[in-house]
């Protein structure tokens, strides 16, 4: 036993070891995190680049001259691909799920070493392999995110960037399918079988329920999308005919393939797609739950309900795909059924919205940065959440399909308000992480103009959309209805620099506090969880061979009795501790 | 940080209580010698399972999907080996159950012949299975031929790419070192390599129910 634990302890030495190909999942946690700092700013950068075309459609932009219509479209699409697969995916679950379910849950290192190495490092090559797009003959792909055949299928006859553009981006989503499923398979190992002593399922912070969850989405979600894209490869270079339909003539050339079904690879894709939707939001929600319970110094309201909350939201969410294709000419009877499952996510999601707002009712709120970003997260949840029930109507989604209301609405719900997670976890867990604090001033002059710039974008979408603009219009300029709408594409093109430039201050806090931000205490936001008892950043195996055993829930705060307002969960009874309650 | 120097650090910190510094909850041991608990290998093994079902089921669905729209679908011939196959990785089912048992009892001699067994009859099927691919192409079925055929190249490729990664596994353990310490990790993987076999087996009889019954 000594000899296994001389094993679990012994530190890596040498550069590569320690940071390049390192087991230690904290290491892996901050790749993962890089990673997707790295990629969010070339996907901004995408997006500034369309907006500004969108307004001045002649304008020299770098890298382009004069945009053309297919640029435009393969922009959209790494835009897209880049936020939905390397941020979305990469930071809440594999980033900060990677450093913090293994402390939290009192374990030394995740089930599998090994093979969280493989996943992140898989996901990088697949990160690669996606950027290579941009520099191959015919440039990155103009499919959109969702890669829809024929399009995406039949290659550069197409259009440019269909031919090794669109190879690249196909290889690189089922690369990205390896990866996360061997990080599912991780998370979820761990989670049932490293907790530590005392650490039930229902003494689990919130965090690690969403991680939990989200795993399972991905495990199963993952597997079909690989599937999918295997196909999709074949109807590529092999020349089958699972998507393309037959008789298809494209630019005069009838092209030889026939028989196949373009729904049903929407259909397989968006059983992956709509449980994406979750993978992206749900490490928010559990982040969100942690941090109000922090800073509003109360116990989560409601925490059995917010756990079976993630679990309904999960179950559903794996069967509601059918509502991304209401205009496909589905029976209005799958319509109806798929519209049901939909609208009755509103249930599980307005338990959770319920229970955040019950969390701050009558709390002592301390409105540090992370939390400001929490309530931002909730107030972008419930923004982007009710135009979802609009959309989730077939008779409503007829017409909004393919409009600026639904780019609004996934942007707020799915974008912007997990990457309030994103930062609200940034926030809270910098000190722990790399030892220093972040500045609190920086942070509230980069949540201000963030939050009221992402309004400032995506708000205006839902009216242009209800006005009847269309997505995905390189140049709306010599549209003549779509004309007046011109000047709210102005507005919104200046809420996107401003909130461009906003981030630039976060960037400057993260890496200034590096080095030169306050050194931080073991506790500082006087938090209950285990990863608050280990020195920052912990050491190597986190608890330095002495494990943690837990004695209570997560968020025992002002519980009344107890001789501080925060009980952590490693403190038995009698010791300090609430005693009986 | 150094281990050491974290130490010192927690025996510094003010955690109250007994919590810290309680023995480590799990028997350590795994068949790489870090310190988490064998069921770690089996809940692993389970999870790939279900992943691994989820891609075949999108496999299947998709096949039942575009066979119901098609007019072009023409069953091809299924060559007579594949019988052949099946019998012979259900055998092997039967082979590594039997090297399993014989582990846990700690026959260790016999463990290896039946391993070993198993380990020929895996290879046999994967040899079958290329035969089954050349038989085909001899008769002009290719993989872009019928949409049937496409199918039959998919599900059957996919299921050899699984099951050659379980022969990997066999190989692997059926070299295992003897040493002592290393029994207990050998045990787990033979019962999570069974598992994964079993569980190939069974993927196997539904793609070739699904062949026939749906060709």
């Amino acid at each position: 036993m000594a000899e296994a634990h001389a094993v679990a302890h012994e530190a890596p030495k040498g550069f590569i070891r320690k940071y390049i190909f390192s087991l230690d999942h904290k290491v892996i946690g901050i790749q993962y995190i890089l990673l997707a700092l790295a990629a969010v700013f070339v996907g901004m950068f995408l997006s500034l680049l369309m907006r500004l075309h969108l307004v001045w459609p002649n304008a020299k932009l770098p890298f382009f001259d004069v945009m053309t219509p297919e640029q435009y479209l393969a922009l959209m699409t790494m835009h897209g691909t880049i936020m939905v697969f390397f941020v979305l995916t990469t930071a809440p679950q594999s980033g900060f799920g990677n450093y913090f379910l293994p402390i939290q849950i009192g374990a030394a290192d995740m089930a599998f070493p090994t093979l969280n190495m493989l996943s992140f490092w898989f996901t990088f090559v697949s990160f690669a392999v996606m950027m290579a797009a941009f520099f191959v003959v015919g440039g990155a792909p103009i499919s959109g995110w969702t890669a829809y055949p024929p399009l995406s299928a039949v290659g550069e006859i197409a259009g440019p960037g269909l031919g090794w553009g669109q190879s690249l981006w196909v290889i690189s989503i089922a690369i990205f399918c390896g990866a996360s499923l061997m990080g599912a398979l991780n998370f979820i190992t761990t989670t049932l079988d490293l907790r530590t002593k005392g650490m039930s399922l229902m003494r689990m912070p919130l965090t690690c329920w969403a991680w939990f969850v989200t795993a399972i989405l991905a495990l199963l979600g993952f597997a079909v999308l690989l599937a999918a894209g295997i196909l999709l490869l074949l109807d590529r270079h092999a020349g089958t005919s699972f998507f393309v339909p037959g008789g298809l003539v494209i630019t005069e050339k009838l092209i030889p393939h026939k028989g196949g079904s373009p729904l049903l690879w929407q259909h397989l894709f968006w059983f992956f797609g709509h449980p994406e939707v979750y993978i992206a939001i749900l490490p928010g929600m559990g982040i969100t739950s942690h941090i109000l319970s922090t800073f509003a110094r109360k116990p989560i309201f409601g925490y059995r309900a917010m756990v079976y909350a993630i679990f309904a939201i999960a179950l559903l969410g794996l069967s509601v795909w059918g509502h991304h294709m209401f205009t496909s000419g589905m029976s209005p009877y799958s319509a109806f059924a798929f519209s049901l499952l939909t609208m009755s996510i509103g249930v599980p999601s307005a338990i959770k919205t319920f229970n955040w707002i019950g969390t701050l009712w009558g709390g002592q709120i301390r409105f540090t940065t992370p939390m400001l970003f929490a309530i931002g997260f909730v107030s972008l949840f419930v923004s982007g959440g009710l135009s979802g029930i609009f959309l989730a109507q077939p008779a409503v989604d007829l017409p909004l399909h393919d409009t600026y209301f639904v780019v609004g609405h996934f942007h707020l719900i799915m974008g912007v308000a997990a990457i309030f997670g994103m930062f609200g976890a940034t926030y809270y867990w910098f000190s722990k992480m790399f030892g220093r604090q972040m500045s609190e001033f920086l942070g509230k002059l980069h949540f201000w103009p963030t939050f009221i710039g992402v309004y400032c974008i995506f708000m205006p979408m839902h009216f242009i959309g209800l006005a009847g603009h269309e997505r995905r219009y390189p140049d709306t300029t010599a549209v003549q209805y779509l004309a007046a709408l011109q000047p709210v594409h102005l507005f919104m093109t200046i809420a996107a620099i401003v909130t461009i430039a906003a981030q630039f201050i976060f960037v400057f806090n993260f890496f200034w506090s590096l080095w030169r931000g306050k050194k931080a205490e073991v506790n500082p936001w006087e938090a209950t969880t285990l990863e608050w008892t280990v020195p920052s950043p912990p050491p190597h195996d986190n608890f330095a061979g002495r494990y943690p055993a837990v004695y209570r829930g997560p968020y025992e705060y002002g519980v009344p009795g107890a001789a501080k307002d925060f009980t952590p969960q490693h403190v038995p009874d009698g010791a300090g501790g609430a005693g009986s309650h | 940080m150094t281990g050491k120097a974290a130490t010192q650090e927690l025996e510094a910190l003010d955690v109250g209580g007994t919590g810290a510094g309680t023995e480590w909850p799990w028997a350590p041991g795994g068949p790489d010698g870090s310190a988490v608990p064998q069921r770690v290998y089996v809940t692993g093994i389970f999870l790939a399972l279900a992943s691994i079902l989820m891609f075949f089921t999108a496999l299947t669905s998709a096949y039942l999907v575009r066979q119901g729209i098609s007019t072009d679908w023409v069953p091809i011939e299924l060559p007579a080996i594949l019988w052949a196959n099946t019998a012979v990785l259900l055998g092997s089912s039967a082979t590594i159950e039997r090297a399993r048992r014989l582990l846990a009892e700690g026959r260790l001699e016999g463990f290896r012949r039946w391993w070993g067994f198993t380990t020929l009859l895996g290879l046999l099927f994967l040899v079958g299975q290329v035969l089954v691919w050349n038989e085909l192409r001899a008769a002009g079925v290719y993989v872009a031929t019928n949409p049937s055929s496409s199918f039959f190249y998919v599900l059957t490729a996919a299921h050899g790419v699984h099951l050659l990664g379980g022969v990997v596994a066999l190989l692997y353990l059926g070299r295992w070192d003897e040493s002592r310490e290393h029994r207990a990790g050998r045990t787990t993987a033979a019962a999570a390599t069974t598992v994964y076999w079993h569980f190939l087996g069974v993927i196997w009889v539904g793609v070739f129910l699904l062949l026939n019954l749906r060709g």
